[in-house]
């Protein structure tokens, strides 16, 4: 498969980052590059086989928690960081349904 | 039933299908330890996990996965021993991660059936075609300011069930009654409190319309409508306007759609115009959740009645007719508070008067029956002393009254009241018979209109400030009056 | 005596629990080691005030005998890992002013154990990258140089930063993550020792996640010991994260020196590359003999589908991290650019705050998960994935480790790569199959190449199977008897 300038500008909008044209192209040759080197997977006969969820096993299944409350209650740590914040909510441009 | 809605070229049929969201019931969220109460100050609720700070990981909460199998069961649904959380990846301020942890291919819950119970006393199977786990998203406050949105992530890692129904529904009236069902079921199996004002259960409403017999038509998607009557009214602007749309030469379009509470409308929603693609796949720092067959089992051993149930012994054991006994269970407080107060009374009365005076008080004051004023035990004690003829009919009103301003019990209010019933036929005589003596025209109406003897009735039970026991009274009138007796 | 900073790990435990010298004493000679050594760009933030506190609590500890088990030494710690109040960047402009709020669980249990912290390590951005250039704050400079010294070399990557730091002497150890060979691949051209765990054996938590199925945490030291003994500090199980093991957690050190006689390594096939060089296919030979001589049986085996590994990786680890790096939108912590349009914000803020790597890896990743092509890329790859689990499953029931080279060359030239993305993957050739796996892996430094630099030899083993490893590379490790760096030209 092959990737065009639309599938670049649709990718990069949904990964919500933006390029220059001349970004673009250069992007468009790395990324045929890259994926004409990773379709190389095509020819391996995978028919019978299910995909790893993960390379971890745990004969127990997955580790669950208990329901208790044993988290959180600490604004301050959770906005110290943010670059816009005011009375302890984040600030983000108006966002309308 | 005829569902078919009337347009200029002809009839038209609704097809209905409800994603309903609903938070679980469980102390901390489903991936991380923070707390899911409602309405503490914000950001206070959220970890490091919650707010998607860089290097944070989920662990699963075990009750929420319980709650899920608990929810399956009361669905009779498929449980599903294998299932996988996937991320739904999308950018929105109210998602921290910039993904939501849902399943989506493999969820732990697959087909169902509810039944749901129709006004006119029919009732209908709708499917379930899923249920999964999710996240919930935060919230963004659009109001505090002119330029900006604030995030509160309080939300934000609530665990919620999304409960898909097949599109079975096929008028504003059986989506009402799908929803009020399952949020029933919910509440029975106290999965879900069901609680929609503050969004604990969430509908959208996937709505299309087809001429009878056509294929589907394009549907359009009305996101988190918050109320049940709020469904009929989205749903019966929605199937309007798309009528509308394809009788005037156009084609619907496939939308995601807002209620509008005060228009009585739809819209379009603006932040969803974009097209998407979620990009969902396993989430690479969880494990395909599993269980097995026994684990499913000690579950359902811990199920409680379920409103079917519930409906088809109150019918054999109370001897209740079905239609009453439908009203009282389709909403698990009032059946809790109907047995609860026929714990020594009389079942058929009590339930009389729960959907009688009781109901309509409650409405009055716009008040549910979990806020109910009169306690069950003192409505069950008041039905007895009309029962056992400690009072009458007309006098149990005024104690009811009494009861609903005051809180008191019945029996303390009718002895400091001085309310019991008079039974002492000769005090009721004497009183009759001064009535007689003072009314002789009447007496006299008497044999041109026997009808009169309600009048002297009347007369005793004021006379008698509505004490006097009603069947002694008849009882001395038609002896005194029409030599009956 | 011995220079305090050119004691190794486990000498200066001894020096310190003999009371030879104070962690305070070890502690400032590496703090001016490090601020004389600013050339090579290893750290991005030094922390000479914590680790002087640290060092005097130490000693306080040392005194009383209440130490842990690393009580007083100074590390370094790669900056993908979170520290309570200490700058943590990813090396990237993304996170160039972020403090996170709580601290990873590995570093927390080198600190419960005593340990000290130097300073933060310099990496590639969000760990992409095999030379460390991509970092926002500069490459990494080898201290090792070829016949020509002009030349500047890459340490490798991503875990640059530690692996120049160890080789330098910089720190008794550090702390790395390896995703596709970014602890093994660095090691291999720096001449020291760099072990990646089990998948499981350490937590991730509080690690900033590049892909989560693949990333693992491990140290780098100068020789086999040091490693093992700070591995042991690292490990724990941890409750907060759904894949750290239960599993118990040996005293590794303990295999250090026990023999390898009986005990089989594989040799695959598959693993011989066209045009690979001659000096790497001696060295791997000549490990053969080593470990032979020692005792073990050879045999060849096959990995038939090690061909695949790596694209299959360069599918997985972009669609993983295109997901993990979604939350870096300006909103919560962070670079963050300001428009009054929230989709322009995103933009400009990601742009501007990630690298061109970065940038690269998360389209990559975008696209092999978009619609349409999910299937042929993303699901495609994690049944390829499987195919090379089995492969490795199978050869594990004959042998008990496999030995292959590290790297299919020694340290190149800095921007020699840096504009041919495929040549650059092409670096982790021989350990992304082992990330694929979940499998632990070693790189000992075996020999010099013809330019004086040095060559690692890979040892894999079975999950969880630490301890044969650390026998085995012990066995390479006095057989090749490895020459560290002699001019320390980079001292100012």
């Amino acid at each position: 498969m092959s990737v065009d300038k639309d599938n670049v500008v649709k990718i990069a909008n949904l990964s919500k980052i933006s390029f220059k044209d001349h970004e673009i192209e250069k992007i468009l040759v790395d990324l045929n590059q890259i994926i004409e080197w990773v379709d190389q997977l095509a020819e391996v006969d995978t028919d019978k086989i299910s995909p790893t969820f993960s390379s971890f096993e745990d004969d127990k299944g997955m580790k669950k928690r208990e329901d208790i409350v044993s988290d959180g209650d600490y604004r301050e740590d959770i906005t110290i960081n943010a670059p816009n914040s005011e009375e302890g909510f984040f600030l983000v441009p108006k966002v309308i349904d | 039933m005829n569902n078919l809605i009337e347009g200029k070229t002809g009839d038209w049929e609704l097809v209905i299908g409800i994603e309903v969201h609903a938070q679980i019931i469980s102390n901390s969220k489903l991936f991380s330890g923070s707390s899911t109460s409602f309405g503490s100050d914000h950001n206070t609720q959220v970890s490091f996990i919650d707010a998607g700070m860089p290097g944070m990981l989920p662990v699963i909460n075990s009750v929420c996965v319980e709650q899920a199998i608990k929810t399956g069961l009361g669905l009779n649904a498929k449980i599903n021993n294998f299932s996988i959380f996937d991320r739904k990846n999308y950018f929105y301020p109210d998602l921290p991660q910039g993904y939501q942890i849902s399943q989506f291919e493999q969820p732990i819950v697959g087909n169902g059936m509810i039944t749901i119970d129709l006004d006119n006393g029919e009732s209908k199977n709708i499917g379930i075609e899923r249920l999964h786990l999710e996240q919930d998203a935060g919230k963004s406050l659009h109001d505090q300011h002119p330029s900006y949105s604030f995030v509160d992530l309080n939300r934000s890692g609530v665990a919620l069930m999304e409960i898909v129904s097949m599109p079975d529904m096929r008028s504003p009236e059986e989506a009402q009654a799908y929803v009020k069902k399952l949020r029933n079921i919910m509440k029975y199996l106290q999965t879900c409190d069901g609680n929609m004002e503050e969004g604990s259960l969430r509908a959208d409403i996937n709505v299309s319309v087809r001429k009878p017999g056509d294929d589907l038509g394009t549907r359009c998607e009305i996101k988190n409508v918050n109320s049940i009557k709020f469904i009929g009214q989205a749903i019966v602007y929605e199937a309007k306007r798309q009528i509308d749309i394809i009788e005037k030469g156009s084609l619907v379009e496939q939308q995601t759609r807002l209620f509008d509470p005060k228009k009585g409308q739809t819209r379009s929603m603006r932040s969803k115009e974009e097209s998407h693609d979620y990009r969902y796949f396993p989430d690479p720092d969880l494990l395909p959740l599993t269980f097995t067959d026994d684990f499913v089992k000690e579950i359902e051993k811990t199920l409680p009645e379920l409103p079917d149930v519930r409906r088809k012994r109150f019918i054999e054991e109370y001897g209740l007719s079905s239609y009453d006994s439908n009203i009282l269970v389709s909403e698990k407080e009032t059946a809790d508070y109907f047995e609860e107060a026929i714990k020594n009374s009389n079942p058929k009365l009590v339930c009389n008067w729960i959907i009688g005076e009781l109901f309509s008080v409650l409405n009055k004051m716009n008040k549910s029956i979990e806020n109910c004023p009169i306690r069950a035990k003192d409505l069950g004690e008041l039905i007895n002393l009309i029962d056992n003829e400690t009072i009458t009919g007309r006098i149990a009103k005024d104690v009811f009254e009494i009861m609903l301003d005051t809180g008191n019990d019945p029996i303390s209010i009718v002895e400091s009241n001085n309310m019991k019933q008079v039974n002492n036929s000769s005090e009721i005589e004497a009183i009759i018979d001064k009535i007689i003596e003072n009314n002789p025209d009447q007496v006299n109406a008497l044999s041109e209109k026997p009808n009169l003897i309600g009048w002297f009735v009347g007369q005793t039970m004021k006379e008698t400030g509505g004490k006097a026991n009603p069947k002694t009274v008849n009882e001395i009138l038609n002896k005194k009056l029409l030599n009956k007796g | 005596m011995k220079k305090l900073t050119e004691l190794c790990l486990y000498e200066a435990r001894e020096g310190l629990l003999n009371k030879d010298f104070t962690s305070k004493e070890l502690v400032l000679d590496h703090i001016d080691k490090m601020e004389s050594s600013r050339s090579l760009n290893a750290f991005i933030t030094e922390t000479p005030e914590i680790a002087i506190k640290s060092a005097e609590k130490s000693d306080l500890k040392l005194i009383k005998e209440e130490n842990g088990e690393l009580e007083g030494i100074p590390i370094g710690v790669k900056d993908m890992f979170c520290t309570k109040g200490v700058l943590t960047t990813a090396s990237s402009k993304m996170l160039s002013n972020f403090i996170p709020p709580y601290e990873s669980t590995v570093t927390g249990n080198l600190w419960s154990e005593g340990a000290v912290l130097l300073g933060k390590l310099n990496n590639d951005e969000f760990a992409m990258g095999s030379s460390n250039e991509t970092s926002f704050y500069g490459p990494v400079i080898n201290p090792w140089k070829g016949s020509n010294d002009k030349i500047d070399l890459v340490p490798g990557g991503s875990s640059g930063g530690s692996s120049a730091s160890v080789a330098a002497n910089i720190g008794l150890g550090a702390l790395g993550t390896d995703t596709g060979g970014s602890i093994r691949q660095p090691a291999s051209f720096t001449g020291t020792v760099g072990l990646k765990p089990t998948y499981g054996r350490c937590s991730r938590w509080g690690i900033i996640a590049f892909a989560s199925s693949l990333d693992q945490a491990g140290p780098i030291t100068r020789n086999v010991r040091d490693n093992s003994i700070l591995l042991k500090s690292m490990c724990s199980h941890d409750t907060k994260d759904t894949t750290s093991s239960s599993k118990e957690i040996p005293n590794f050190e303990n295999a250090v020196g026990r023999s390898i006689k009986g005990l089989k390594v594989g040799i695959p096939s598959e693993f011989f590359l066209k045009g690979m060089s001659n000096e790497i296919m001696e060295i791997w030979d000549k490990g053969k003999d080593w470990l032979k001589n020692s005792g073990a049986e050879i045999i060849d085996i096959s990995l038939p589908n090690t061909k695949y590994a790596l694209p299959c990786y360069y599918i997985i680890a972009p669609a993983e991290a295109s997901s993990n790096l979604a939350r870096y939108d300006g909103v919560r912590f962070g670079h963050s650019v300001k428009s009054s349009d929230i989709n322009e914000m995103y933009k400009a803020t990601r742009s501007e705050g990630f690298g061109d790597e970065v940038k690269r890896r998360i389209m990559i990743g975008t696209y092999v998960l978009s619609s349409g092509y999910y299937d042929a890329y993303y699901l495609k790859a994690q049944k390829v994935r499987s195919l090379i689990t089995e492969d490795y499953s199978k050869v594990f029931k004959d042998v008990d480790v496999i030995l292959t080279p590290s790297t299919p060359s020694s340290a190149f030239g800095l921007n020699e790569k840096s504009d041919d993305p495929i040549s650059m993957y092409l670096n982790d050739i021989f350990t992304v199959p082992v990330n694929l796996a979940g499998l632990p892996a070693i790189s000992v430094p075996a020999a010099h190449d013809s330019n004086g630099l040095p060559l690692g030899l890979q040892l894999i083993g079975r999950p969880f199977e630490e301890e044969t490893i650390y026998s085995f590379a012990k066995i390479i490790e006095d057989c090749a008897n490895f020459k560290n760096i002699e001019n320390q030209w980079w001292l100012k």
